[in-house]
């Protein structure tokens, strides 16, 4: 019976249709909104001639050809050398997991970092005036630097854990170990047999959460306005400004410039992976060389040192914020806080716990119905034998949110699903799906099929053998997929603000919105309190890792 | 013993206000049981604080419930609102009531985002200075017409640290002389930014060869020559300001940080009561004071507005009302509370409402009424945008 009715639903996945329906076509529609106000189509505004205008605007924009290299030359830096730092580190073994960085918004560890660098900052401040001299900060650009490194240097603080996480959990599925051997057996030195064997097959798994990486890093927001220089901006920053303008007439080429973001990412893209072709070309001559030893075995220390260098500067960033969180008064050039207070804290915990119940509420029902969605969205791949396309999923992660949020908002009040929790909840599924999605699917993909073929030769079912033998298995990639739900989730911003009109608060909308007022102190407080959420459950998950998670 | 009779004469002037108004009395009817959603830029604690006092007063005197939308950036509302109109939603928006002015208003006006006029319905509009504060009825050159509601007076000052700066430059040559003799010590906002165009305006209006030609709006013609002055300076000062005019603070905040920090030694703010309030909550040290020009410096008010599509139109009004009732002003108007300059004519008050503003505390980093330079108005909005775009094709690559 089941053989008879197998070509009546081969190529229908039903899972991937309802996310297609869900979370595809709202985000085409917004795309299309956005697309047609780009050509100034903009009913709401008596703008019904579609024109070039916007462009025009645009491309007249004072230095938009630097803006443009700067914003390429971060995202690519950033994620080339995220990559290199993460799989260095897991080349050298189990890594631990620098998990609050991993839970802390983009946003905090920015502002922390630039305490970190800054002329005023904390590294000057343990030095001064004792070595330096200095009694008054010196007029230093070591923080929106002209090339954009700050910035850089703040998006691989936060990506090489992400990486390392989504490296980990995807590495325990591999048989490393026993051809790591080999390939030690042939005589290649260790980090050379890794670099040679290991890396390609990990760079597989994780092909996607990079592609995300570097979307994320050419199209930043939230750590450009603290790190990026004012000019030349990132287009990212070019487009916010008009995109938020008082003068509607900005609106237009703002979503022109969102557009080109858009189109900016997806040409990176193109580039990125022509990159990985070339890389395995390389990779491939470099094994038929035959050589045993080269420069991966005297790089790899050096590599592994930056890395947790790196990851070291990320956490004092961290803790200079939890100590600008208690501080009351701490100039320069002071290396600890003249004063404490809890006082900030204090005044903010009760105003935060609304929030607190929201965020937590919203986090739970996207990050739990993305997982139910990606579980099922996969499973229906393995029992149809064929992978439903992804690069539709991947699209909320390729325009900057708040360009195509408009369509969105537009199409939310169309259809009058907007300013309550469901329609919160979906907005933040938008976001979280796909990187629930890219965290799971790696995994899962890689998961050996001969488990599941021996389960049902045992005349398991099909159902049977998802929860008895497959999800327990992937309990690791399965609570690391949750986990970066719920820290994705936590992070919305745009999205809370545009489909909940406000109405809804969370502690990011809270936090953003004090941090406008520029006070380090309120920053560090309610970034504490932002970190706290996606900590427990990243800790959580990495404990449900530890106790469940496969030792290959 | 001040204190309780300053409160005693509070609670009385809130209770006495109540005047037989039938037109008043029925909006008052149908705003009971309103939530009013207020989208007010949530940078500033201070003002948070107060926003959720006037919903707990509104709550018990009327039943009418306020809810802070705290936004990061005004134009976040207004383009809600755009949004909302695109959809035809024209009867029941999302937001009630916004903290507006300036460019944001002459948008949402132009557009016909805006109900009204509503401010000649309000009972206690009869308090507000229209002559003295003319930025109650003119906001940034554009005629009010009674479509926002004055709540707080805003003036142009100078931040800086007594202990370092013992006497501040109090006209622009002073300025200029300072920046000069103290490289790397001075900056502005980027002119992106509402505050970094500001100030740009302000040395605009000190500098330029006719005044008065800034309350039109700019031409090509006359852009060029009342600006040339401007573009003279910023070339003359660039080298000296801090990261030798290569990098800028993205916005007002940012540049308090810097002061804070000893980046720098001067802030901007469009608050008299940003030196004290500052020192007051620990983030600048107490030792900072404000200063404006001699000749004056731009002000403007802040007003509240309501978009055409609120549904809560009748509380939100009562919101507008409560804000200009004399001991709502004088209570924000306090230091220990908000410290905002109120926008009441101290000639249409009662002897005993003129007390309460007598009365309030004063705090060493509070300029009295008196400290302060005369209000310059705001020029037309169209140079705002127009030096600001100029200033990028100069200085912004």
């Amino acid at each position: 019976m089941a053989a008879a009715l197998r070509p009546v639903r081969r190529g229908v996945n039903g899972a991937a249709g309802l996310a297609y329906a869900g979370l595809g076509a709202p985000i085409l529609g917004g795309l299309a909104v956005t697309g047609a106000a780009a050509f100034g189509y903009l009913p709401a505004l008596g703008q019904t001639h579609a024109s070039l205008a916007p462009w025009r605007r645009l491309f007249a924009e004072p230095g938009l050809a630097a803006s443009l290299a700067l914003t390429v030359s971060v995202g690519v830096l950033a994620t080339a050398l995220s990559l290199t730092l993460a799989f260095a580190l897991l080349a050298r073994g189990r890594a631990a997991l620098p998990t609050p960085l991993l839970a802390a918004p983009h946003s905090a560890v920015a502002v922390g970092l630039a305490f970190l660098l800054a002329p005023s900052g904390w590294i000057v401040r343990l030095f001064s005036p004792w070595a330096t001299g200095f009694h008054a900060p010196p007029d230093w650009a070591t923080v929106g630097d002209p090339w954009g490194l700050s910035l850089t240097l703040g998006l691989i603080v936060k990506e090489t854990p992400f990486l390392i996480a989504i490296g980990a959990a995807a590495l325990g599925d591999l048989p490393a170990p026993a051809q790591l051997q080999a390939a030690r057996a042939l005589g290649h030195r260790p980090a050379r047999a890794w670099g040679l064997v290991i890396a390609p097959q990990l760079y597989a798994r994780v092909r996607w959460p990079v592609y995300a990486v570097l979307a994320y890093g050419l199209s930043v927001v939230d750590m450009a306005l603290v790190l990026a220089p004012s000019h030349p901006a990132p287009l990212s920053l070019i487009a916010l400004h008009w995109l938020t303008s008082p003068d509607l007439a900005d609106l237009a080429p703002g979503e022109a410039a969102a557009l080109l973001q858009a189109g900016l990412v997806v040409a990176t893209l193109a580039l990125w992976r022509l990159a990985e072709r070339a890389a395995a070309f390389a990779l491939v001559r470099l094994a038929a060389t035959g050589r045993r030893s080269g420069a991966a075995d005297a790089l790899a220390p050096v590599l592994a040192g930056l890395a947790r260098a790196t990851l070291a500067l990320g956490l004092a960033a961290l803790a200079a914020l939890a100590l600008w969180a208690v501080a009351w008064r701490w100039p320069f050039p002071r290396a600890w806080p003249e004063s404490l207070s809890l006082q900030l804290i204090a005044a903010q915990a009760p105003l935060l716990a609304a929030p607190l119940a929201n965020t937590l509420a919203l986090a739970g029902v996207s990050a739990g119905a993305s997982l139910a969605l990606a579980i099922a969205w996969l499973e229906g791949e393995d029992r149809i034998g064929r992978r439903a396309g992804s690069a539709l999923i991947f699209a909320p992660l390729l325009a900057p949110q708040i360009a195509f949020l408009f369509g969105v908002e537009t199409l939310a009040f169309r259809l009058r699903f907007d300013g309550g929790f469901p329609a919160v909840a979906w907005a933040h599924g938008l976001f979280v799906f796909p990187y629930v999605w890219l965290t799971l699917s790696g995994p899962w993909r890689g998961l050996d099929p001969r488990y599941a073929r021996a389960a049902s030769a045992l005349g398991r079912g099909k159902l049977a053998t998802l929860l008895l033998v497959k999800l327990p298995m992937l309990a690791a990639p399965l609570a690391l997929a949750f986990a970066v739900g719920v820290a994705v989730s936590v992070a919305q911003y745009l999205p809370t603000l545009f489909v909940g009109g406000g109405r809804v608060a969370t502690l990011t909308t809270e936090a953003l919105a004090l941090a406008s007022g520029g006070d380090r102190r309120l920053q560090g407080v309610v970034s504490l309190a932002q970190t706290l959420v996606p900590l427990v459950v990243y800790a959580a998950a990495a404990g449900v890792a530890a106790r469940w998670g496969r030792k290959a | 013993m001040k204190r309780i009779f300053a409160t005693a004469a509070l609670v009385l002037a809130m209770v006495s206000s109540t005047a037989a108004d039938p037109a008043w009395d029925a909006t008052l009817a149908q705003a009971k049981g309103q939530t009013v959603y207020w989208n007010a830029w949530g940078g500033d604690a201070r003002t948070n604080a107060f926003i959720a006092w006037v919903g707990g007063q509104l709550h018990t005197r009327y039943g009418v419930e306020v809810k802070q939308v705290k936004l990061t950036d005004t134009g976040e509302a207004v383009a809600r609102v755009v949004a909302e109109k695109a959809a035809g939603r024209d009867s029941d928006g999302s937001v009630d009531l916004i903290w507006i002015n300036g460019a944001n208003f002459q948008a949402m006006k132009q557009k016909g985002l805006l109900y009204g006029p509503f401010v000649d319905k309000l009972p206690d509009v009869s308090y507000v200075d229209t002559t003295d504060k003319r930025s109650n009825v003119v906001d940034f050159t554009i005629p009010v017409d009674g479509y926002e509601s004055p709540w707080r007076l805003a003036q142009f000052v100078f931040i800086y640290d007594a202990a370092k700066v013992p006497t501040p430059p109090r006209s622009l040559a002073a300025l200029t002389e300072w920046i000069e003799a103290h490289p790397g010590r001075f900056t502005y906002p980027d002119p992106r930014d509402f505050m970094g165009a500001s100030f740009l305006k302000q040395i605009l209006i000190d500098l330029a060869p006719d005044r008065a030609r800034l309350a039109e709006p700019a031409d090509a013609a006359s852009f060029k020559t009342e600006t040339a002055p401007l573009w003279a300076w910023c070339d003359r000062v660039k080298s000296s300001l801090w990261r030798k005019g290569e990098q800028y603070p993205a916005n007002e905040p940012a540049l308090i940080q810097a002061l804070n920090d000893g980046e720098v030694d001067f802030a901007l703010a469009f608050d008299p009561a940003e030196a004290a309030t500052s020192a007051k909550a620990g983030r600048l040290p107490a030792s900072v004071r404000v200063t404006t020009f001699a000749e004056g410096t731009l002000g403007n008010t802040s007003f509240v507005a309501i978009p055409y599509n609120s549904p809560h139109k009748e509380a939100a009004m009562v919101v507008a009302d409560f804000l200009l009732d004399p001991a709502t002003q004088a209570y924000a108007q306090n230091i220990d509370h908000l410290g905002a300059y109120n926008v009441l004519d101290p000639a249409k008050l009662s002897p005993q409402q003129r007390q309460m503003f007598a009365d309030l505390p004063s705090d060493p980093a509070l300029p009295t009424p008196g400290d302060l330079a005369p209000v310059l108005l705001e020029p037309h909005p169209s140079w705002m945008t127009g030096i600001a775009e100029e200033w990028r094709r100069r200085y912004g690559q």
